[in-house]
């Protein structure tokens, strides 16, 4: 048994110790919001945070999340609020929608470490994210946008 | 299936009150769709006002990012007076209610769902609200006329009366033989838009996709395919697969080998396991190098007649100055985000399938037959689809049959996935076309001869979906058939070699407009600087009698400051082309970086007719656009020995954030018929990209992608 906190939740998983972290949240645990889309680190769509920084759920062994703090998007906020939720939201970023959990979380990450981004900051960060649709431009606004919202929120 | 017969509702605009038939018999829900709640309203089979007030719109066409989730709830919306937040929306299952008003199967593609669905929608709204209101007016003893509604009541004299109250009593009455429909002037949503309804559920991991399936002993199947188009398993060892933990079966199938598994990762390590021998059969003749080479000298010939008129060849014998060129368009997969994938649960005479499709109907029947059951007795669930682009509707079935031939053979409930590779290499692909394209100029500048010859597999021929195939595929010509440029040409030859391949081919967001445009969109600029006029003018002079084309091209042409002198180093290039009744502009600004090409800003004018949710219009332009860079920059399939050569987002590259461009959309205040948005910003995109890189270099790219091009700037 291989013991991980994911949400906040402690859980117990049965599985090989080089099973996919991705295929352990998706199949094991039952939390589907976490997406695959090529299996090989190149597009994003699985991305999760270990102990608060983006990693690709496809190629991370289960091992690596022993005894570690698992986020997926289902634990990004209480209540679909933070910042770059609400921003996506209002700024119509998803279209078929399968990518954008990938893109919050990683979106997540920058914001939290730079809460001002530039614009290469944000291709910086979030080129390692496909998006099929091609949302990436309502995707630079949202993230902006979640940024001006963070800092008012920090005035406040 | 040609479309532009049947556009319709141009009309409306006019203004004034407007009466509309309700809904046909044949639009009635059949029993095998069932209204969401018993005891409520259920006027036909689109909408359902339950006893305790939620309303719920059927969807008669998918959504896989295009946004008809919102639309279609917004056409109706508006007819019945509700907000848009008190709406449930969900997909239809397969029901002859729900058939393309034009197209007569159940389908969702060709940019069409929100034009084809304009009249029905609104009407199956107007039509509930009229019985809503007949029912207070019973009910309270205020005459009809003396009743309105707002939001979800209808107000009768000082009584009030949510429709929830009413619904009982309203599905008692009689249809409405005609009700009225909101005049231009009343609308709330149309013309005004509405935030997407499924953008919650699509930011908190909420949205179940096919993938997303999970039921108690639901196992995973992965198929190990032939690696050569048509080949088959000659023999298979399954034991080392069989000891991987977690693997439960091995199956074969028609053209596979499947692994059923506890979960995803069993699956795909018994997959590796698994030893297959192939017959690969005459598949592994084919070889892009040699294909490239026939096509070429094919397309050199003449082919049957697609559209002519006069003598093309004598003409370019008399021409002033002649333009030359021979284009390649590679194999393409539509590498939806959401890899494909389908769930099938066989119990006795019944089967139920939950797939992301846009051809429910067809998948049906396709099924009905390989069970050899009713097609009442196979019930199609529709998930989110991660991505369509046209991937998701195949006349074939192909990943569904899939998966019940694994449910079949194992007897057990399986969700058949495909990895990315499988999805890259499994085929259905927009296919491969050479083009050779000569064109005459008069001493002016002006075309006066031009013969275009197209060589390629037919889509339609392929699909077999709508008969017989005609000898002339409308989809391999589309856009040079027809084009307004053409018809300005007194003497032209359109002609078509129509191939066959063991390459199974499918329509690709835009179908044959991803390559025609290309063709035709980059000679025109190159004749416009053979002429030694500027491209826009060039352009302006030849579309003077298409106005819809004009409308477009002028409106981003002032955006985009055309003829603004650019920063030292950027370059403009224009496109503009007509598909799916909408009219695109597109002007990109380039530079060159280190002998590759940088998109930095792209503008674009679409003339739709009625835009109904104009961001929705501007978000489908910016992922065309997005989608016609990726193609630019990276499309490409080969094959080699019958092999496909790609595998993954590293070697089939898609374009990322940092190579996103700024993009601004302008929508034509048009009062024309209404066209798609989902595919139209796709075919102006490239050749607009490569006629900013010929303004930067002087090359002419005549083969995509351009990342097989060394582009060198400029002195």
């Amino acid at each position: 048994m291989i013991s991980l906190t994911v949400n906040g939740q402690p859980r117990e998983v049965a599985a090989d110790p080089n099973m996919p972290l991705l295929w352990v949240i998706r199949d094991l645990l039952g939390l589907t919001g976490t997406k695959f889309g090529c299996g090989v680190a190149q597009c994003g769509a699985c991305t999760v945070h270990l102990n608060g920084e983006a990693v690709r759920s496809c190629v991370t062994k289960v091992s690596r999340a022993a005894g570690q703090q698992v986020t997926t998007i289902e634990g990004l906020s209480t209540n679909n609020n933070h910042p770059l939720q609400l921003a996506w939201q209002e700024a119509d970023v998803p279209q078929c929608g399968y990518c954008q959990s990938g893109q919050l979380m990683s979106a997540a990450v920058l914001l939290r470490e730079n809460p001002n981004p530039t614009d290469q900051d944000i291709d910086d960060a979030m080129s390692g994210n496909i998006c099929r649709c091609g949302t990436y431009p309502r995707i630079r606004a949202a993230i902006h946008q979640a940024a001006k919202m963070h800092q008012g929120g920090a005035k406040s | 299936m040609n479309r532009r017969n049947f556009i319709q509702s141009g009309a409306i605009l006019g203004g004034g009150l407007l009466i509309s038939f309700t809904i046909p018999q044949a639009n009635k829900l059949s029993a095998l769709a069932k209204p969401v709640a018993a005891g409520g309203f259920t006027p036909n089979a689109f909408l359902n006002i339950g006893t305790d007030n939620t309303v719920t719109v059927t969807l008669s066409h998918v959504e896989m990012g295009q946004g008809i989730w919102t639309t279609l709830p917004m056409l109706l919306a508006e007819e019945l007076d509700v907000d848009l937040d008190q709406i449930i929306v969900r997909h239809g299952g397969v029901d002859k209610a729900y058939n393309h008003t034009i197209y007569g199967i159940q389908i969702t593609g060709g940019s069409s769902s929100t034009w084809s669905e304009f009249d029905r929608y609104r009407n199956a709204g107007a039509t509930a609200r009229t019985l809503l209101t007949q029912a207070a007016a019973q009910r309270s003893g205020v005459a009809v006329t003396n009743c309105k509604t707002e939001k979800g009541f209808v107000l009768a004299g000082d009584k009030k009366f949510s429709y929830g109250e009413l619904a009982g009593d309203a599905a008692k009455l009689p249809a409405p033989q005609q009700v009225t429909l909101r005049p231009p002037s009343d609308w709330k949503y149309i013309g005004k838009g509405s935030k997407r309804v499924d953008a919650q559920v699509k930011t908190n991991g909420e949205a179940k996709f096919g993938m997303d399936m999970q039921f108690s002993g639901l196992l995973t199947a992965m198929v190990a395919h032939a690696p050569v188009f048509g080949g088959k398993v000659k023999s298979f060892d399954a034991t080392k697969a069989k000891a991987v933990p977690g693997v439960q079966q091995v199956v074969e199938i028609p053209g596979g080998v499947a692994v059923i598994a506890d979960h995803f990762w069993a699956a795909q390590q018994g997959r590796k396991a698994l030893q297959v021998t192939w017959d690969n059969g005459p598949g592994t003749a084919l070889n892009t190098t040699s294909q490239t080479i026939a096509y070429k000298r094919l397309a050199a010939t003449k082919g049957v007649s697609a559209q002519a008129k006069g003598d093309a060849d004598a003409a370019l014998a008399k021409s002033a100055k002649h333009i030359s060129a021979e284009y390649v368009f590679a194999y393409l997969a539509h590498a939806p985000m959401e890899p494909l994938n389908c769930t099938a649960k066989i119990d006795g005479d019944h089967c139920e399938i939950w797939a992301g499709t846009q051809l429910p109907g067809v998948d049906q029947a396709n099924v009905a037959k390989l069970l050899n059951m009713k097609p009442e007795n196979i019930k199609i669930n529709i998930p989110f689809l991660g991505g369509g682009f046209g991937r998701r509707a195949t006349p074939a079935s192909d990943f569904v049959i899939e998966a019940v031939h694994i449910a079949k053979a194992s007897g057990k409930p399986v969700k058949m996935v495909w990895t990315r590779e499988d999805d890259m290499k499994s085929g259905y692909y927009r296919p491969f076309f050479v083009h050779n394209v000569q064109v005459g100029l008069d001493e002016k500048g002006m075309p006066m001869a031009w013969n275009h010859n197209i060589v390629g597999q037919s889509i339609m021929g392929e699909a077999k979906m709508f008969g017989p195939p005609p000898p002339v595929d409308d989809t391999s010509v589309e856009g040079v058939k027809g084009s307004p440029y053409l018809n300005t040409v007194p003497d032209h030859y359109v002609g078509l070699h129509t191939t066959k391949e063991v390459v199974p081919i499918l329509w690709f967001r835009s179908v044959g407009n991803t390559h025609t445009a290309y063709a035709m969109e980059t000679i025109v600029d190159e004749m416009a600087y053979a002429a030694g006029q500027d491209p826009v003018d060039y352009r302006q002079t030849l579309l003077k009698s298409s106005p819809r084309h004009l409308a477009a091209l002028n409106l981003v042409a002032a955006k985009a400051n055309w003829k603004t002198k650019l920063a030292p180093g950027r370059f403009k290039g224009v496109a503009v082309h007509e598909a799916f009744g909408s009219y695109v502009a597109i002007i990109a600004e380039v530079s060159i970086v280190d002998n590759a090409v940088r998109v930095h800003k792209v503008d674009c004018a679409i003339d739709c007719g009625l835009a109904v949710n104009p961001d929705g219009v501007k978000a489908q332009m910016e992922s065309g656009i997005i989608f016609g860079l990726t193609m630019a920059l990276y499309g490409e399939l080969t094959l080699k020995d019958g092999q496909v050569q790609q595998n993954n987002f590293y070697d089939y590259r898609i374009a990322r954030m940092n190579e996103s461009p700024e993009i601004n959309v302008y929508i034509v205040d048009s009062k024309e018929k209404m066209g798609g948005a989902g595919e139209c910003a796709v075919p102006p995109t490239a050749p607009a990209i490569v006629n900013a890189i010929f303004a930067a270099t002087g090359k002419r790219i005549y083969n995509l992608p351009i990342m097989n091009t060394k582009l060198i700037k400029q002195a």
